[in-house]
């Protein structure tokens, strides 16, 4: 038998959740009091976890590494959050929820996690109403929803285009609420280095105050991880600059078995780099695709033109463009699939085609929608003969009242006016479906330590669907970890206090300290970020959308050796008794270095073309779909988790056989 | 494009800061304000200096952790903008530019940029919620029909990211947009109504117990403001404190 | 309680609304009756006999009046103490013309230009008034046999200094009412897309026609007799 017990409850799909809640052992109120939770990280998950868990009862130590709690990067995320309320009336339910989220996951999630979201998703959308959480309204006064992400009912709740902030200042609210009456002690400013286990257990964390760079010892009877994704592993991405692996990293290395690392989500409408200095990347939203036609000049010269600045893409006849998307898939042709479109963007600016001074960047081109649209309005208007700026007035109106916010953001970054000139857009780094293993209780391999959010793989398999991550992460805070903690803490109650004086806490909190001397000691010669960059650009080439087995195998070279160059030649000014950014990185970027590793042996393992992921390997070999993605649901239709045994290298996989009983495997087309 | 700095340079809380110049060279219009300091401190650490601590981290205007004073305004020459989407495109080449931390008692220095927000913590936690418990057994989010009207100016109000800037550009210090347009945001919604006497004043009383200075309707808030919330917020929640503290039932 | 309105921030603002809409309103019939002394020394002589002998007036009004100024003026001084506390360190580089007008910024300068003119103005009519009902008990408002009033208002006019500035102080309550006017209505919760835009030009209005009134109240006295 496998190492993972996924802990699935018996019984039919549908009944599994309630069956098990009703199964749980519950916590008696005087025996809560005496009972501590550490919750690290104060997102969507973590901020409702928290507030939850002090509601009932439970005394809880919440961390996270910005100056507030509301600062957590879940506030950036724009479309919305799904649902299966059906209130549009259009047929959605909690299974056709759960089917879509499978099925966009690519067959790689587990089917009693995802049915169980679909299950309280209606509760997060009441839950957040309660809270005040704005929400968009139609004239009625009543909830509106959008479609998003190419399904086929509107189950899209949103608050324009800053749903993830709206939900998080809603979490933020419960978990003030919790904080004014002294149920959570926050701790902001504080970063996770270390968990400490004792007897095998979980039993509290050391934490770096980041302000004063002093080690804390913090002790509980569980600790739950919901510190977000690793995508700042490829350095550019639309993380956070501060988001980082480091949590799920230690409790990684201290037991917790890590699944599919190599299950990364690349968003295809980001703004492009626009030079080496670049930070970060931007996310437009998805919604663009849907009035935007995406293009790259047909002839190279063009391209060279464009770049020098020479020519205008205004100036190119329709017949000197080439819609790649819409030749290519003539049937969804803008709006195929994220990974589809990320992945035909990269390919077409590989072959030179990029149409921006650093050669990444593909057109999204307004105008035949302002065109289209002006007309219509026009029309509506009763115009007769409408003069071409009229149209091109009416027009823009549209695409304002549409995009407005999108366009003004994307004209104070690039300084171009995307009304007039198209749009320069380029995939980015965006989400991580992978992360630390769970079983159906959210508790990671190591007993007492729970792993929440994005931070864990559960719920979308090789690849999530638009407006799913926000539901997770509310789901697993709100009403599935306070539940299932029970059983686990219905054990603890006569544990009593845990001392931060055991030998345990001791020696973590001196292999931390340790460990930040021997940083400090290196005093090399490059910063923080030159390795960070060079992690990400390693990363980006070879573990990005499209991979092969040589470049992986080069990737993991290159990444071991960057992390021992890191280790050697790494410079960090300034102390560590005071704040520090730089050696705050440094411990991240460390741990980014192992898992990036881990990340590239994943994806080499796993030969085949799934989800987000285009493996050069694994292709259709004739038919329709000739040349497209294939996945292998003989061979690979499990987790892959691994255990920690020293080097990245050296890490043990263990499979988590997925079953599929209520849902039929497919092959996606889209041609 | 080549700049001059003058940065605002503190150790910690206690010692005395002071104005440190720098020099960058051949920066790109293209890159963001921040890029540029990223730029600057790479030089700090090649030449062995500590690099300036700022503060910053979704870098695309939401978070609201970054927090700079540039050439005499909060989140610099431009408008509708955080520091971070702020490009050097608005700058001109051989610019002095002068780079201070926000200055407010409330809000104290830790470390040369970087200032403490704590206090806009603990107003939230005064009273900016609304007491529901997650049972998974609230009514039905739509038995509540709220007007559209009401919504819009609830969500515009709730698009506040707690920033500061309102604080840094008050020539009083004075907090009153942000705890405005939170006490708003409640106030236009009926789940916020049972405890709406109750959370202004406590919002108030904390507010003003964290050592904000008092609005004189500058309006300088809602122009530096990265989110344009309007001062007729202010006006909201000095009628909402109006009516609560003169009713005999508080 | 701690909430009373004397005691919190928004409350304060709220008392120092309300004064000003007082002292906006005593303006006003100031300014009205000074008026008078333009069109008819004779109209002029009867308010200014009637308001100067009024009991209501003199013992009720009168004292509230200087309790309003009073109060106004050390709620400004305390507001302003407190507020400039809340920031220790200024900016050593700072442009509040980019996001703001002088007036809004300068409230207790164009007042306190104000209230040293109401020292002058004091001490022009004010305290001869008080020397001569109060001291001297002489009520009868006349000066040889005929209404004293406007030849005193008359005759204070005659000095080309005294008239600059007076001219000069109402230039600052011009600006003190410029911002002053449509704050009080902020401050007091009335915020408005209709309606506030509406003060806001009525504002302007009074804090240009009121003190320019005044202005050539005075200039008129003066060229009337030089």
């Amino acid at each position: 038998m496998s190492v993972l017990d996924s802990k699935i409850p018996d019984g039919p799909l549908k009944d599994k959740w309630t069956n098990h809640k009703n199964k749980i052992d519950l916590v008696n109120p005087a025996n809560k009091r005496n009972i501590d939770i550490i919750v690290v990280g104060t997102g969507l998950a973590g901020g409702s976890a928290a507030a939850s868990l002090a509601e009932m009862g439970y005394n809880v130590k919440s961390f996270c590494y910005q100056d507030s709690p509301r600062r957590a990067h879940s506030i950036a995320a724009q479309g919305g959050i799904n649902a299966a309320k059906n209130y549009q009336n259009d047929g959605d339910s909690v299974y056709r929820l759960f089917y879509d989220t499978v099925k966009g996951g690519d067959y790689r999630s587990r089917e009693a996690n995802v049915h169980r979201l679909a299950e309280v998703s209606g509760n997060i959308i009441d839950q957040c109403v309660a809270q005040g959480v704005p929400f968009g309204r139609d004239y009625g006064g009543l909830l509106d929803n959008r479609s998003f992400g190419g399904v086929l009912v509107s189950r899209t709740f949103y608050a324009k285009g800053q749903t993830g902030q709206q939900l998080l200042l809603g979490a933020y609210s419960a978990l003030n609420r919790q904080i004014a009456k002294g149920k959570v002690t926050m701790y902001n400013r504080h970063e996770m280095v270390e968990l400490v286990k004792v007897n095998g257990k979980a039993r509290g964390i050391i934490a770096r105050n980041l302000e004063t760079g002093e080690l804390e010892r913090h002790s509980a009877h569980a600790v739950v991880i919901a510190s977000g994704g690793y995508g700042n592993v490829f350095f550019l991405s639309t993380n956070a600059m501060g988001s980082n692996a480091t949590a799920a990293w230690k409790i990684h290395k201290k037991g917790a078995h890590f699944a599919n690392p190599c299950y990364t989500q690349i968003h295809p409408t980001c703004i492009p780099r626009s030079g080496e200095h670049q930070s970060k990347l931007t996310l437009m939203s998805e919604s663009l695709r849907n009035d935007g036609r995406i293009w790259v000049p047909k002839n190279i010269d063009d391209v060279l033109a464009i770049r020098e600045g020479t020519l205008s893409p205004t100036d190119l006849s329709e017949d000197q463009r080439d819609y790649y998307l819409e030749r290519r898939y003539p049937a969804f042709g803008n709006l195929v699939p994220r990974d589809i479109a990320s992945r035909a963007a990269k390919e077409i600016c590989d072959a030179g085609y990029g149409v921006n001074s650093t050669g990444e960047a593909v057109y999204l081109d307004f105008s035949s929608a302002i065109q289209r649209y002006g007309k219509q309005e026009a029309a509506i208007a009763r115009l007769q003969n409408p003069s071409e700026s009229d149209i091109l007035k009416l027009g823009e109106g549209v695409i304002e009242s549409k995009y407005g916010n999108l366009f003004q953001m994307y004209e104070k970054i690039v300084a171009e006016d995307p009304y007039k000139k198209p749009m320069m857009i380029y995939p980015a780094v965006h989400y991580t479906m992978g992360g630390v293993w769970v079983d159906y209780n959210l508790m990671t391999s190591v007993e007492g330590c729970y792993c929440i959010g994005e931070a864990n793989f559960s719920d979308h398999g090789a690849n999530r669907l638009g407006a799913s991550a926000l539901m997770q992460g509310l789901a697993d805070g709100y009403f599935v970890l306070p539940y299932t903690i029970g059983n686990y803490l219905s054990n603890e109650i006569r544990t009593g206090k845990i001392s931060t004086e055991a030998a345990e806490f001791v020696a973590a909190e001196k292999e931390v300290s340790d460990r930040i001397e021997k940083l400090m000691n290196i005093k090399g010669t490059k910063s923080v970020d030159h390795f960070h960059k060079l992690l990400g650009k390693a990363m980006w080439e070879y573990v990005g959308m499209t991979r092969n087995e040589k470049g992986l195998k080069k990737a993991m070279a290159e990444i071991k050796k960057i992390r021992t160059d890191f280790w050697s030649d790494v410079k960090i000014p300034g102390d560590r008794n005071s704040l520090n950014r730089e050696l705050e990185k440094a411990g991240r970027v460390a741990d980014f270095l192992e898992l990036g590793e881990l990340f590239a042996k994943d994806a080499l393992h796993r030969n085949e073309s799934c989800g987000g992921h285009f493996r050069e390997e694994s292709v259709e070999l004739d038919g329709l779909q000739k040349g497209e993605a294939k996945r292998n649901d003989t061979d690979y239709a499990y987790v892959a988790a691994w255990e920690y045994k020293g080097e990245p290298a050296d890490a043990v996989m263990h499979k988590e056989e997925l079953e599929f009983n209520d849902i039929e495997l497919k092959q996606r087309s889209y041609k | 494009m080549d700049l001059t700095l003058k940065v605002w340079r503190q150790k910690n809380r206690e010692e005395k800061g002071g104005l440190e110049t720098y020099k960058v060279t051949g920066i790109s219009e293209h890159a963001s304000f921040l890029e540029m300091l990223d730029i600057m401190n790479e030089q700090l650490i090649k030449e062995g200096t500590e690099p300036v601590a700022f503060d910053y981290d979704c870098r695309e205007g939401i978070c609201g952790t970054c927090s700079l004073y540039i050439n005499g305004e909060a989140h610099g020459p431009d408008r509708k903008v955080t520091t971070c989407q702020l490009h050097m495109r608005m700058f001109k080449d051989g610019e002095t530019i002068y780079i201070e931390p926000w200055r407010s008692a409330a809000m104290p220095v830790i470390k040369d940029l970087i200032v403490d927000r704590s206090s806009f913590d603990r107003i939230q936690q005064s009273g900016g919620f609304v007491s529901v418990n997650t049972s998974g057994n609230t009514q039905d989010a739509n038995a509540l029909p709220i007007p559209k009207m009401n919504a819009d100016l609830a969500f515009d109000a709730a698009a506040c990211i707690g920033c500061g800037a309102c604080v840094a550009t008050c020539k009083n210090s004075s907090a009153m947009l942000f705890v405005a347009a939170k006490v708003s945001q409640f106030a236009y919604l009926p789940q916020g109504q049972v405890e709406a006497k109750q959370r202004v004043l406590n919002m108030v009383e904390q507010m003003d117990k964290e050592g904000f200075g008092n609005c004189t309707n500058t309006g300088a808030c809602e122009v530096e403001c990265p989110k344009s919330i309007s001062i007729k917020y202010i006006a909201k929640m000095n009628r909402e404190f109006l009516s609560a503290s003169c009713s005999s039932e508080s | 309680m701690s909430n009373g309105l004397s005691n919190s921030s928004v409350g304060r603002k709220v008392l120092m609304a309300l004064s000003g809409f007082f002292l906006l309103f005593f303006l006003m019939q100031h300014f009205v009756i000074n008026l008078f002394s333009v069109i008819s020394a004779d109209l002029f002589n009867e308010i200014s006999h009637f308001m100067g002998t009024n009991g209501l007036i003199q013992f009720v009004l009168q004292p509230i009046l200087i309790f309003g100024f009073l109060f106004h003026l050390a709620m400004g001084m305390y507001l302003e103490r407190k507020n400039s506390a809340a920031r220790p360190i200024k900016y050593a580089m700072d442009k509040p013309s980019e996001n703001s007008n002088w007036m809004s910024r300068n409230m207790l300068i164009t007042g306190i230009m104000v209230m040293l003119f109401l020292g002058l103005h004091f001490y022009d009519f004010w305290l001869p008034e008080i020397k001569t009902k109060f001291i001297e008990g002489d009520w009868s408002g006349l000066n040889n046999g005929e209404f004293r009033y406007w030849e005193e208002l008359h005759h204070k006019f005659q000095d080309i200094i005294r008239v600059s500035i007076y001219c000069v102080a109402f230039i600052f309550l011009g600006l003190h009412l410029s911002h002053g006017f449509q704050s009080a209505f902020q401050s007091a919760g009335f915020n408005h897309n209709k309606y506030t835009p509406i003060i806001k030009k009525l504002a302007t209005l009074y804090a240009i026609i009121i003190p320019f009134g005044f202005i050539f109240i005075a200039l008129f006295h003066y060229f009337t007799q030089n």
